[in-house]
């Protein structure tokens, strides 16, 4: 019969599936364990250390009690600022390469620079802006750490807003041309509007990856211990505040550290979730 | 088959018998896709208020006859067109000639329904406000004659402010149409408007085409011959980028001077 002819290799082919299923499932259960290690010692620790005296107190000397506001104001302010100047950029260069360079040889220049700048080590990009502009004036500022960060965030954004805009059926912008619309008006009333909800959920991506940035920030916006929002200051933020705090020898610091790097964990999950309903919601619509 | 063989050429130039001057007149039209020749030395009139079919096996550039028309090919690199296309005494084809005003006179339907991402209102406002300056109620005047035009006003008056993409895929074709006769275009260039839609979708947009060809000079790309019968009053039959034969849609039908023809509307080849 024809069915007892191939028994052997189908019962050969089960066993192999359920083999390597049982090895995807493995490698799976490693990889997820050392996250959930993290989260859990993260939460534990951090917990611990939560205090609504974080949210108002500044960052204190050794061996005293404080809190970490001027470090959470800072981190926001810098973080808000490098978003306001990497947004426009991130999309003005993202539609250029979706809608007008294409497979042009500046635009695929363009876009091997942007993936090298979408993976460089951020410790090039703080290094970079260390030289030509703190090396320059002489002094850590948040300017120079919002340089830095919006360096970061660029490549993301343009990243996102090209692929998003490369979704958009042709036929969509052949229609709005049809009706004797000049590109600009096709690129910003109706393809950039088409993937609205991608484009927010790129830059959100990059609000939540350059936030708990380190290295960019040591050698540019530095730390500082008392409250300022002089921007042209050297300026307190979370990760340096984390950095300095978890190595030091000052059992309230490290407490402070992990609260810290709860916080920044928290609002990193956060600004994922919220791109990700942003996202759903704009694809259902 | 051998098409070489057949050396005569029908006289397209006295096939349009009509009170009015042709609308668009095709000269010696070629298009090229990089080196790829699609569309060779056409020649043919399109008649002010009457529809004009084209009907062809796939590939037979019917598709990239119509996209010369408004020169929708001119926004892709590679691709370039050869002779005349006379349109308002002007040929289209120039290098000097306004592409963005030329659409706004020669508009396009697609294969597709391509709403835009907004409301029905403002898809329709989108296309007017390019050219015209309106008041509110001017416009709402306007989009409401469009509507009515694409017979879409009533299913849609109460609903002018949802989203275009939420409608179905037949009323997503005839807000389409409504977008494109919104602008006052005096072509209407229909790109095998109603194969993606079900019978009773395609059945509203061909009375719609009868009723549009009052106002309206029409030319319909399709690979449905009853649809070419049923709507067209000229009709051209082109294959391999050649134009076979072009006539009025009676005579193609019912008494076909070419045997390609023919073998092609009997269903023998195609």
């Amino acid at each position: 019969m024809a069915m007892t002819r191939h028994t052997g290799r189908y019962q050969r082919r089960l066993l192999v599936n359920r083999f390597n299923l049982a090895m995807a499932l493995v490698a799976m259960a490693f990889g997820m364990m050392f996250l959930l290690w993290i989260l859990a010692t993260l939460f534990l620790r951090g917990f611990e250390a939560f205090a609504p005296a974080m949210f108002t107190r500044m960052t204190p000397p050794p061996g005293s009690d404080g809190g970490l506001l001027n470090a959470i104001f800072g981190s926001f302010l810098m973080v808000f600022v490098a978003t306001l100047i990497s947004t426009p950029i991130g999309i003005l260069a993202g539609i250029y390469l979706a809608e007008y360079g294409k497979d042009g040889w500046i635009a695929n220049v363009t876009r091997f620079i942007n993936d090298i700048l979408l993976s460089a080590p951020s410790i090039v990009i703080g290094l970079f802006v260390y030289t030509v502009y703190v090396a320059k004036v002489q002094h850590y500022s948040g300017w120079a750490g919002s340089c830095a960060l919006a360096l970061l965030a660029i490549p993301v954004v343009v990243r996102t807003t090209e692929n998003m805009l490369r979704l958009v059926p042709n036929s969509l912008r052949e229609a709005a041309i049809a009706l004797g619309a000049p590109m600009w008006k096709v690129i910003l009333m109706v393809t950039l509007k088409a993937v609205r909800a991608g484009v927010i959920t790129g830059i959100l991506l990059a609000v939540a990856r350059i936030s708990g940035e380190t290295a960019p920030l040591l050698f540019t916006a530095l730390n500082n211990q008392f409250w300022s929002v002089d921007m042209n200051a050297p300026m307190a933020n979370l990760p340096v505040v984390i950095f300095q705090f978890a190595m030091s020898p000052f059992k309230e610091w490290q407490q402070l550290a992990w609260a810290g790097a709860l916080l920044i964990t928290l609002a990193v999950l956060l600004l994922n979730i919220l791109a990700r309903t942003v996202f759903r919601q704009g694809v259902a619509k | 088959m051998n098409f070489e063989a057949v050396a005569t050429r029908p006289a397209h130039e006295s096939v349009v018998v009509e009170s009015t001057p042709p609308t668009m007149s095709i000269r010696k039209l070629d298009f090229f896709y990089g080196k790829f020749h699609a569309l060779k030395d056409i020649n043919l009139d399109i008649a002010e208020r009457r529809v004009t079919a084209f009907i062809g096996p796939s590939g037979c550039g019917k598709s990239t006859l119509l996209r010369t028309m408004n020169r929708m090919y001119s926004l892709y690199p590679g691709q370039r067109a050869e002779g005349e296309i006379l349109f308002n005494g002007r040929n289209v084809l120039e290098p000097g000639i306004d592409l963005n005003l030329l659409r706004a006179r020669v508009g396009m339907v697609f294969q597709k329904p391509t709403p835009f991402p907004m409301s029905i209102y403002d898809n329709i406002a989108f296309g007017v406000r390019l050219y015209e300056n309106l008041s509110a109620r001017e416009m709402d005047e306007r989009v409401e004659w469009a509507l009515s035009k694409a017979a879409m006003w009533d299913e849609s008056k109460d609903k002018l402010k949802q989203s275009g993409m939420a409608l179905s895929g037949g009323q997503q074709q005839r807000l389409c149409i409504a977008r494109a006769v919104s602008v006052k275009p005096e072509v209407l260039l229909l790109d095998e408007p109603t194969s993606a839609l079900d019978p009773i979708s395609t059945a509203k947009i061909e009375e719609l085409i009868s009723e549009l060809k009052k106002d309206y000079t029409i030319t319909i790309v399709t690979h449905n011959m009853q649809q070419a019968a049923r709507v067209s009053d000229y009709t051209a039959y082109m294959y391999l980028g050649e134009l076979i034969e072009f006539a009025a849609t009676d005579e193609i039908f019912l008494k076909p001077q070419r045997k390609e023809t023919e073998d092609y509307i009997t269903g023998r080849f195609g």
